[in-house]
């Protein structure tokens, strides 16, 4: 009998283990962790023409500051953009409401991420406010469209290239490269 | 050996392995409350007979009934039922090794009964007392030898109270000293008890002691049956070979081969 | 023409094999909620395949999450990402290394354990010995060996998942010099929960599937000690193929 006692003693502790491994993976390393989720927080949405490979669980940064998350990603069937919902964590409440929402990539091997360009407004983002100001991310095909438009555009014919921006960008480059951190 | 109503009852047996007849028209009638032995030369499914009876083969033909249950397409909650009221000894003890003495005895009640433990105690102290074996309770199968081993064996066999008590060649590989001991328990706790027992054994002289009726099995039949001195005295070359122990006769001598001249004359030749 | 019929009468063998094995393992679940009840059975099980493999779980768990960090940051370092490091390493083991190597070290440590014990006592006529006393072998031996390896095999391979990555830090952050900050956040902005999922659903897998070979080679080996050996080397050979083959499609059915 007391053989049974360290057996379901040592029986026990490895289950704990093993669980306690799995919630250590489900929350630490993952992107929906609890590190993250439990802290209150805001939506807001912003559309974009084009978000290329941006993924649900991106960051959101804003001067190279993790600031929240992209939570869902929708397309709007009436204006044909995307619609992309982020959760801002509660404790940045002082965005303007005329920031400038960009998508970046991160490094070079790096997935997209949404980057916030401060504006100069007196009211602050809330819940289910819309960012207005977007720009797209970077398609290399319509770069190279762009290019070749231009080199066109030297022999006397009309530019539309394919980059379509909703609002005159910010950085005057229509290369953005970032590294988020 | 016809009692009024035998416990076992075999009738026209016949069965088969892969084609090879076993049994070729097998009658057996095993009487209750007596010891049975059942002998004969090794190969004759002396095991099979008991396999048969214990439900884990079936026969091909013929009637088998074991304590009122007919084993004709018997299903597996019948025999199961059955095997409760059964106790076997395997030939060599087949304890489970990872279980101490007490723990292998006790196993039938506790995977059949509900009893309390202070109840299992009581009963598995006694049986291990009536094999001579309760101050081994401790030990662990590993630790025991071949004579000890089967008596706990035995002992796990009868904790049930069993009506029917079953021996695999229970002599196999034991001293004399404890070969006799066994003998002395299979006689006695028959008697006490009131069990049916039935043992299956190629050691003539020594069950031949304590049987009340002897099976001689040959080429798939009954070759003799009776008291034990009814065979020692019988006519059948069959049963003189095996009664007198000898090394030629009905059983020969020389396995199947070609001719004996011939093939050393042979092999010279192809080297 | 003859080896024509030599591979035809394997496919038919193989053929019936399987479904041997199916067979087996329906009277194996049939039996799941009568074991349940003996939970005790199944806890000493879980420790037998479990918490006595732990030692080689996390040994090894520890020098593969130490190679992949190395590894990894040799490859990233050729595109300046060295700081990926974490999620490279993460990925790698608890998608891919994790299920399959805690599966081919449970083939060989638990499964040959649980294949020579159920051989043993074959070759002792001790499930006969049971059958004789009206105790259902399978559910008594089988089933809670098959439930204890079923059980363990997830919770060892998240050990090794966390000693791995573990492992990877030490030698990315401490030996060489990756940034701590970068290499946990970029794992956790990198790593979804899908993965460790799919991870899971592996693993689970790839319990069933060892434990499936390991009690069945067991309970019909042959009931010799060339039989029980043949047994426990059989496990290991099919444990391993079978988790490869697995792996290969669990990994596209998830892509």
């Amino acid at each position: 009998m007391r053989k049974s006692n360290t057996l379901n003693f040592g029986t026990g502790a490895f289950v704990l283990l093993g669980f306690a491994a799995l919630a250590f993976l489900t929350t630490q390393i993952t992107s929906r962790g609890l590190h993250f989720g439990s802290t209150p927080h805001y939506e807001v949405i912003a559309k974009f023409d084009n978000i290329g490979d941006l993924k649900v669980g991106a960051p959101v940064s804003m001067a190279g500051g993790q600031v929240g998350r992209v939570v869902h990603i929708d397309l709007d069937p009436r204006e044909y953009k995307a619609v992309v919902s982020m959760r801002i964590n509660s404790q940045y409440n002082q965005i303007p409401t005329d920031s400038d929402a960009s998508i970046y990539t991160q490094g070079l091997l790096g997935g997209k991420f949404i980057g916030l360009t401060a504006g100069g407004a007196d009211t602050f983002l809330k819940d289910k406010s819309e960012i207005d100001f977007t720009q797209s991310a970077f398609v290399l095909e319509n770069l190279i469209g762009q290019l070749l438009a231009n080199f066109a555009k030297g022999s006397n014919s009309s530019s539309s290239s394919g980059s379509s921006d909703s609002a005159p960008p910010k950085n005057p480059a229509p290369l953005p490269t970032e590294k988020h951190k | 050996m016809n009692s009024p109503a035998s416990i076992v009852e075999i009738r026209d047996l016949r069965y088969a392995i892969n084609g090879r007849p076993i049994f070729e028209g097998l009658d057996v009638d095993i009487a209750p409350g007596r010891v049975t032995a059942i002998m004969g030369p090794s190969g004759t499914g002396k095991t099979t007979l008991l396999r048969l009876i214990t439900g884990q083969l079936r026969a091909d033909s013929g009637t088998l009934i074991v304590a009122g249950q007919d084993m004709r397409g018997v299903r597996r909650t019948e025999l199961y039922a059955l095997r409760r009221r059964m106790g076997m000894l395997f030939q060599n003890g087949a304890l489970l090794t990872d279980l101490n003495v007490f723990e292998n005895v006790a196993f039938p009640l506790r995977e059949h009964t509900d009893l309390p433990d202070r109840l299992i105690r009581q009963l598995v102290l006694t049986k291990l007392q009536a094999v001579g074996l309760r101050g081994a309770a401790e030990l662990m199968p590993s630790e025991l030898s071949g004579g000890m081993g089967r008596r706990v064996a035995l002992a796990r066999a009868i904790v049930m109270d069993p009506e029917i008590l079953i021996y695999d060649e229970p002599f196999v590989g034991l001293d004399p000293i404890s070969l006799g001991v066994i003998l002395r328990l299979i006689r006695h706790l028959n008697d006490v008890l009131g069990l049916t027992s039935i043992v299956v054994s190629h050691d003539v002289h020594e069950i031949a002691s304590v049987a009340d009726a002897v099976y001689l099995l040959s080429g798939g039949k009954v070759a003799a049956h009776g008291a034990p001195k009814d065979l020692s005295t019988s006519s059948s070359e069959v049963v003189r070979q095996f009664i007198g122990g000898l090394p030629d006769g009905p059983v020969p001598f020389h396995f199947p081969a070609p001719d004996y001249f011939g093939e050393l004359l042979a092999r010279g030749e192809a080297i | 023409m003859n080896p024509i019929k030599e591979l035809w009468r394997s496919l038919i063998e193989a053929l019936v094999a399987l479904g041997d094995i199916t067979r087996f393992l329906l009277s194996i679940i049939v039996r799941i909620p009568r074991v349940l009840m003996r939970f005790d059975l199944v806890v000493r099980q879980i420790f037998n395949s479990g918490a006595l493999s732990l030692v080689i779980i996390m040994l090894s768990g520890l020098f593969v999450g130490m190679v992949l960090g190395l590894q990894g940051f040799q490859l990233l370092q050729r595109f300046g990402s060295e700081q990926a490091l974490g999620v490279a390493a993460a990925i790698g083991l608890v998608k891919e290394l994790s299920p399959v190597i805690t599966a081919l070290l449970f083939a060989g440590r638990a499964g040959t354990a649980l294949a020579s014990e159920i051989g043993l006592m074959r070759a002792t006529d001790q499930l006969s010995a049971m059958e004789m006393m009206a105790v259902d072998p399978i559910e008594r031996v089988v089933a809670p060996r098959f439930l204890g390896g079923v059980i363990a095999m997830p919770l060892l391979a998240a050990i090794f998942s966390v000693i791995g990555v573990y492992g990877a830090q030490l030698v990315g952050v401490q030996l060489m010099h990756v940034d701590s900050g970068s290499f946990w956040s970029q794992m956790r902005a990198g790593v979804d929960i899908r993965d460790v999922n799919e991870g899971l659903v592996k693993s689970c897998i790839f319990g069933v599937a060892c434990s499936l070979i390991a009690v069945y080679q067991g309970y019909y080996a042959v009931p010799t000690a060339e039989g029980v050996g043949r047994a426990t080397t059989r496990t290991v050979v099919a444990s391993a193929v079978m988790v490869l083959f697995l792996d290969y499609l669990l990994t596209s059915a998830f892509l």
